[in-house]
């Protein structure tokens, strides 16, 4: 069985955060238009990650020597909930603060953490996840990407796609077999920081079905990697992989993705109730449970950050959270949609419509990205004993 | 006491004091004598006193500390009001009113007409010996045995319709306090956490069930059909778990209503995931009488369908939060989790 989740509270000091943050990412996103806010999590703004860095934002969990603030992960909680919350530009720095620098800060050498992790705390560094590949997606173990050893190092050979933001990164983490074939399934494979302006490295964005160009695909063609790219240990690279998307997958960030939305559904429902249009008893319900929902998702999400907290790997918990987060994040472009479309001889406020758009185009990622449907739900039959 | 302590100490006498079959004989005694006894039995483990405070020889424990009686209470499917009994007693110790020794059911539907009572389809009306009633004139406790007692529940159910010709003497008044108590929320966040309990119990047999039963020439637990629907209802059941605790998050006897709302409107979303994939999983020997999933489906359905749907939760929430100009986000987080029990319309007499 999975244990039940213990409730947690956020401890008062990293509480005191919200408000400063709170301050300066409403400032800063005041004039974004509600769709924009939608794209938060592939909004890529390096002068809006400076500025969170500049103000110690970035790299709360990460050790104060290397840059970082030695906090606890609630207070990173804390900090990713406001920006997600307002919709802010999170991408350039996000896949670095969330995941990147904490894998260097376990498993980097000395070396490693000096290079990488202050840059990483200064938004000068940002990072890219480099797992998918055309034939790895679900079963990230059969990579074909390969390092094998060279005179200098590392001689890189593969392709990873669906990498986001890969054309504005610095770096991709790449996971590659170092030895074996595909049939040893997660013995064999390493994880190699690959500096993405290295010969041999092509980097082709990918158009997605709204218009965006948010993820690519890579290509690495005898690219030479020095000795000190790979990081861990070589040949445990599933390992390591493991704890990062545990990280990916426990953030209050799979709650948030549709939230722009329903804000503005809410903003625009508050408009038209002071012109005396009161909403119908459906969309009051309606409005009742998505806040229902949420709460309980964000008492899940906090007993998860517990544990990551407490120094533990909650790759279950995580998985069964995540779940019900995209979940409920889905759902709301469908519910949204179906309540402005009951009303057919009404106009619709055209913020609230294009950005009900895109939320209801971009929404089926909110279940593949970081781990589909159905991988979680095998983790979380697995964890509960079935299998 | 640590909720660990607490909980092994609730589980140890539950699985002791109330076996399933007894639970099965209270439902079937119309008489309400075999809950009686069982109530004996539960009154003098001391938990119907864990919400009065130390000074009145009570464990003094609020609310937000009681999550593992109310999840045990499900679990068991216990036939009785345990953790109405709690609140009941906290607030007549609050009232300087001498609790009675009988279990105590909470009504929300009473009507008076010409000087008799009717409380229609009281959760545990077959089986408390008082129910607690909101009148006009103050909050009463009723003495059951004196009420014309039907079972208003489906087969086994423990609702029942009570109805007094006139209203008993020995009816005991509650001190009116200055602001009415809230009891529709406190029984709607006791039946919650109940809700997750029975919830959990029933995601526990459908993997046993699932590992044990062989088609096709294993388990169907090896199904991946089968696994993703459980992983499902797991997922649900955990989520009501978080919810029942934000219901009883308070720091006495009280429950705000906003919390409430969220766990007894988030399990009975849950519910009927749960209890349609249990059954689903189980088959025709979940549907029998002796096996004891029936227990738990069919209490999950009773109480669904009491102390408000997640429709009429949801619509007062729907309210407030359009009423309230914050964002979504600032509602769930500020108006309804921070602090305990200091949050805007806090009912407390």
């Amino acid at each position: 069985m999975i244990d039940p989740l213990a409730p947690a509270a956020i401890p008062a000091e990293d509480e005191a955060l919200r408000i400063p943050v709170r301050e300066f990412v409403r400032s800063y996103t005041a004039t974004m238009t509600p769709e924009r806010r939608a794209r938060s999590w592939t909004g890529f703004d390096a002068q809006f990650s400076r500025e969170l860095a500049r103000r110690g934002w970035i790299g709360l969990t990460l050790p104060v020597e290397f840059g970082g603030a030695g906090r606890s992960h609630f207070a990173r909680f804390v900090v990713v909930e406001e920006l997600l919350a307002a919709g802010a530009p999170v991408a350039a720095h996000w896949i670095a603060d969330r995941q990147s620098g904490p894998l260097i800060a376990k498993y980097g050498t000395e070396a490693q953490k000096r290079r990488y992790l202050p840059k990483i705390c200064s938004a000068e560094a940002f990072f890219a996840i480099g797992m998918s590949e055309p034939n790895a997606g679900s079963d990230l173990a059969s990579v074909l990407t390969r390092a094998e050893p060279a005179s200098t190092g590392w001689r890189l050979n593969g392709r990873k796609v669906w990498t986001t933001h890969a054309q504005q990164c610095h770096f991709v983490v790449v996971l590659a077999r170092t030895s074996g074939t595909p049939a040893d399934r997660h013995k064999g494979l390493s994880q190699f920081i690959v500096d993405l302006t290295l010969p041999g490295v092509a980097v082709q964005p990918i158009v997605d079905l709204t218009g965006d160009a948010h993820f690519s695909e890579l290509v690495f063609d005898d690219v030479d990697l020095h000795a000190d790219a790979l990081i861990g240990q070589e040949g445990s690279g599933w390992e390591q992989v493991t704890a990062e998307l545990a990280f990916e997958r426990s953030g209050p960030e799979r709650l948030y993705s549709s939230i722009a939305l329903l804000e503005h559904w809410l903003a625009v429902l508050r408009v038209r109730g002071q012109s005396g249009e009161e909403p119908r008893p459906e969309v009051l319900a309606l409005a009742g449970r998505f806040i229902t929902h949420l709460c309980a998702l964000r008492e899940m999400s906090l007993s998860v950050t517990q544990l990551l907290a407490q120094g533990r790997s909650p790759a279950v918990e995580a998985a069964l959270v995540k779940d019900l987060g995209t979940e409920f994040e889905q759902s709301l472009p469908t519910l949204i949609g179906e309540a402005i479309a009951s009303a057919p001889e009404q106009a619709v406020d055209p913020a609230l419509l294009r950005t009900l758009n895109y939320v209801a185009q971009i929404a089926p990622t909110y279940s593949l990205r970081g781990g589909t449907r159905e991988i979680l739900r095998g983790m979380v039959a697995r964890g509960l004993g079935l299998r | 006491m640590t909720d660990a302590l607490l909980e092994d100490g609730v589980e140890q006498f539950l699985d002791r004091c109330c076996s399933l079959r007894e639970a099965r004989v209270v439902e079937a005694d119309e008489s309400g004598h075999a809950a009686a006894d069982l109530w004996k039995k539960v009154h003098a483990s001391g938990f119907a006193d864990a919400l009065v405070p130390e000074e009145r020889d009570g464990a003094g424990l609020q609310l937000a500390s009681i999550g593992p009686i109310a999840f045990g209470c499900g679990r068991h499917a216990l036939p009785l009001p345990l953790t109405q009994t709690m609140v009941a007693r906290a607030a007549l110790a609050e009232m300087d009113v001498r609790p009675p020794e009988g279990a105590i059911a909470i009504s929300v539907a009473a009507s008076i007409d010409s000087g008799s009572l009717t409380c229609p389809a009281v959760p545990y009306g077959l089986t408390a010996e008082w129910v607690l009633v909101p009148l006009n004139c103050g909050d009463t406790l009723l003495p059951t045995r004196a009420a014309q007692r039907t079972r208003s529940g489906g087969h086994g159910s423990l609702a029942a319709d009570l109805y007094w010709a006139s209203i008993p003497s020995d009816s005991i008044q509650l001190q009116k306090p200055v602001e009415r108590i809230d009891w529709l929320s406190i029984a709607a966040a006791l039946v919650a956490a109940q809700m997750s309990g029975a919830m959990e119990r029933v995601t526990e047999m459908t993997i046993e069930y699932a590992n044990s039963r062989s088609q096709f020439g294993r388990p169907i637990g090896k199904l991946q059909a089968i696994q993703q629907q459980i992983s499902v209802m797991a997922e649900q059941s955990y989520a009501s778990r978080s919810a029942a605790l934000l219901g009883l998050a308070s720091d006495s006897w009280c429950v705000h209503w906003r919390r409430a709302a969220v766990a007894k409107s988030r399990a009975n979303d849950a519910a009927t995931v749960v209890v349609a994939t249990g059954h689903a999983v189980h088959g025709a020997i979940g549907i029998t009488a002796e096996f004891d999933l029936q227990m738990f489906t069919r209490r999950l359905h009773d109480w669904r369908g009491c102390y408000g749907s997640a429709t009429y939760w949801n619509e007062r929430l729907g309210q407030a939060l359009l009423d309230e100009d914050v964002s979504a986000v600032e509602f769930a987080l500020e108006r309804i989790r921070i602090g305990s029990t200091v949050v805007p319309g806090s009912p407390r007499p």
